[in-house]
């Protein structure tokens, strides 16, 4: 056996037993293509062949929108299953999973860094977190933030992404939606811009509060934003829903968002707009 | 006569032993059974199951809004419209005069409807974005003329639909609930039936919120629930029962819990039962709640709501 015979193969040997791990190539969820996970990222998790919006976690959010580094707000201090809920399993146990499986605490993670040379605070929803879902974590969450940019004299933004509010937090997930909108009108009084980014999906209790409640409204591509879920409304109307219902740019036609950003080009208008909303600001 | 729910059937049949020995001449007898009916009603209403209270909380007799404005309000004037696209039947809003009080409050709750004809005008209750931009649009007039709010919510949810989504229905909400959380007069919210989710806090972000004691105040309904989270339930197995349990949507629990602030007795066996003594109840524990807000500024007012939705969850 020569050396080359050899060497050829102990690599073929290596590279099966590599055996193409998920790592190393990415499918798009919409078109199927194989893109290669590198050169993914490097697209900021958009499908390279057909323009699909990956979801993606607060961690690479961050990375994409920041300038440099940031700083991680701590995670708010909450009480923990409060009802002591128990459906098929104890909520306990599906936060630890999901905190297992995301390595985060909650299903939002603020940070305080600077988009194009500007300061924000930044909130991001996570949806592999138990779907994003909104409870006392989540409001926490919101609230930090809203006392960060009050503290910083810095603009809110958030990008959104939840089914809804958390059921296993019963009641006191309903009332998110107040809590976390009297945080938004201490940034109104503070002339502190509060801008949302619409990602997908947002949908239930968390639209039909602070996801609706920018100064200035952004959703991602084709990204599903919609107050009752499609299943929901099937039902009641017994008809098939139209094409492109609850879509990005559906919502922009009917007047419920000012634009529809492509990624690529979010940390660009973001800064842009904050620079504009910023620059003759009246400190309160 | 009131129709009579599952769970009460065992009250129904000693009822009907009641009328039988009354038409067969026997009194002494139809009052022995009556009197045995009544304390098995006390004794069935003293420790309803959440599921239970749901289904009281859902009873087609029970007083709407309509039944309510009148005992409440002298002179009740609607004042329909969003300004934007149409009126919403489900979210009846309006002007009047407080009885009892002799103050101007604007009331705004939803309308359920009480036979077919007026469930389907009213759309069973179930608000749609104008609904809600109404509520929005009539707390702001309040405040404009300092005049209190007084709200019922009483919804199985806002509405579903494509319509709804088509004109915003979630930002709607989130509007409305955001004008009542600045507004600069007294706010008191009363959960009067089913409230549910954000067709419910659309209108119930208050400075006090009081809460009928067999209504029910969840994030959804029990069956929606039910339906996500135990999707595997097997056939013939009440899984929404569960979640309503689960959930804690009762008066006790949401005072437990710091969501609401008063419990509002029902006469024996429920507010369908008597509706006249309900609405009675509930008139004595707003003109209770009102005075401590009317000697409150605009600005303490709005300081005091804010703080206690900050609060709200952060102690337990």
């Amino acid at each position: 056996m020569s050396w080359i015979t050899r060497t050829r193969q102990q690599l073929t040997g290596f590279l099966a037993r590599r055996d193409t791990p998920d790592n190393l190539w990415t499918k798009c969820k919409n078109c199927g293509a194989m893109v290669y996970t590198k050169e993914w990222e490097d697209n900021a998790s958009v499908c390279p062949r057909c323009d699909h919006h990956d979801r993606i976690g607060p961690k690479a959010r961050f990375a994409q929108l920041f300038d440099g580094d940031y700083r991680v707000l701590p995670a708010a201090k909450v009480a923990e299953d409060p009802l002591k809920f128990k459906d098929q399993k104890k909520y306990t146990d599906r936060l630890k999973a999901a905190r297992a499986a995301t390595g985060e605490p909650e299903a939002m993670m603020v940070a305080d860094g600077q988009i194009m040379g500007r300061r924000a605070i930044v909130g991001v929803q996570d949806f592999a977190f138990m779907g994003g879902s909104m409870g006392m974590g989540v409001g926490e969450a919101f609230l930090a933030g809203v006392d960060a940019a009050l503290a910083a004299s810095a603009p809110y933004i958030v990008f959104t992404a939840a089914g809804g509010a958390r059921m296993q937090e019963g009641i006191l997930s309903l009332m998110q939606m107040p809590r976390t909108t009297v945080g938004i009108q201490q940034l109104h009084d503070a002339g502190l811009p509060y801008i949302v980014v619409l990602t997908d999906p947002t949908t239930g209790g968390v639209t039909a509060s602070y996801a609706m409640l920018g100064d200035v409204q952004i959703a991602e591509p084709n990204a599903l934003i919609g107050f009752a879920g499609q299943r929901v409304i099937e039902q009641t109307i017994r008809e098939k829903l139209p094409e492109g219902f609850q879509r990005a740019e559906y919502l922009l036609e009917h007047g419920m968002l000012d634009m529809v950003v492509h990624r690529r080009d979010l940390k660009d208008t973001l800064g842009r707009l904050i620079g504009l909303l910023m620059a003759r600001r009246i400190a309160a | 006569m009131s129709q009579y729910l599952d769970f009460e059937k065992p009250i129904a049949q000693i009822a009907q032993r009641a009328a039988d020995y009354r038409a067969a001449g026997d009194e002494a007898g139809a009052r022995h059974a009556e009197g045995a009916a009544r304390r098995l009603l006390a004794e069935t209403y003293a420790r309803l199951t959440p599921w239970q209270k749901t289904m009281v909380a859902r009873h087609p007799q029970r007083p709407h809004f309509t039944d309510t404005v009148k005992a409440l309000v002298a002179d009740f004037m609607p004042l329909a419209g969003d300004r934007a696209y149409g009126e919403d039947e489900a979210i009846i809003g309006g002007i009047g005069t407080l009885r009892g009080q002799n103050i101007p409050v604007v009331v705004i709750g939803h309308e359920k409807g009480s036979d077919t004809a007026s469930r389907v005008k009213h759309n069973f209750g179930m608000g749609r974005p104008e609904g809600y931009r109404k509520a929005a649009r009539l707390v702001e007039l309040a405040g404009r003329f300092n005049v209190p709010v007084i709200t019922l919510a009483d919804s199985a949810g806002a509405y579903p639909g494509v319509d709804g989504e088509a004109r915003g229905q979630a930002e709607a909400i989130a509007r409305a609930t955001a004008a009542f959380l600045a507004a600069p007069v007294p706010i008191i919210a009363a959960i009067t039936g089913e409230g549910m989710s954000g067709g419910a806090i659309g209108i119930a972000a208050a400075d006090r919120v009081i809460m009928f004691e067999h209504a029910v105040y969840a994030v959804i309904s029990p069956e929606g629930c039910a339906s996500i989270l135990w999707r595997t339930a097997e056939k013939g197995q009440n899984r929404a029962a569960d979640a309503a349990e689960a959930m804690k949507v009762t008066a006790a629990d949401c005072k437990a819990l710091g969501v609401i602030d008063t419990i509002v007795p029902e006469p024996l066996g429920g507010a369908h039962r008597d509706p006249q003594a309900a609405i009675a109840s509930l008139a004595m524990a707003i003109a209770a709640e009102l005075q401590p807000l009317l000697a409150k500024s605009p600005q303490q007012l709005i300081r005091d709501r804010r703080a206690k939705y900050l609060a709200m969850g952060r102690t337990l």
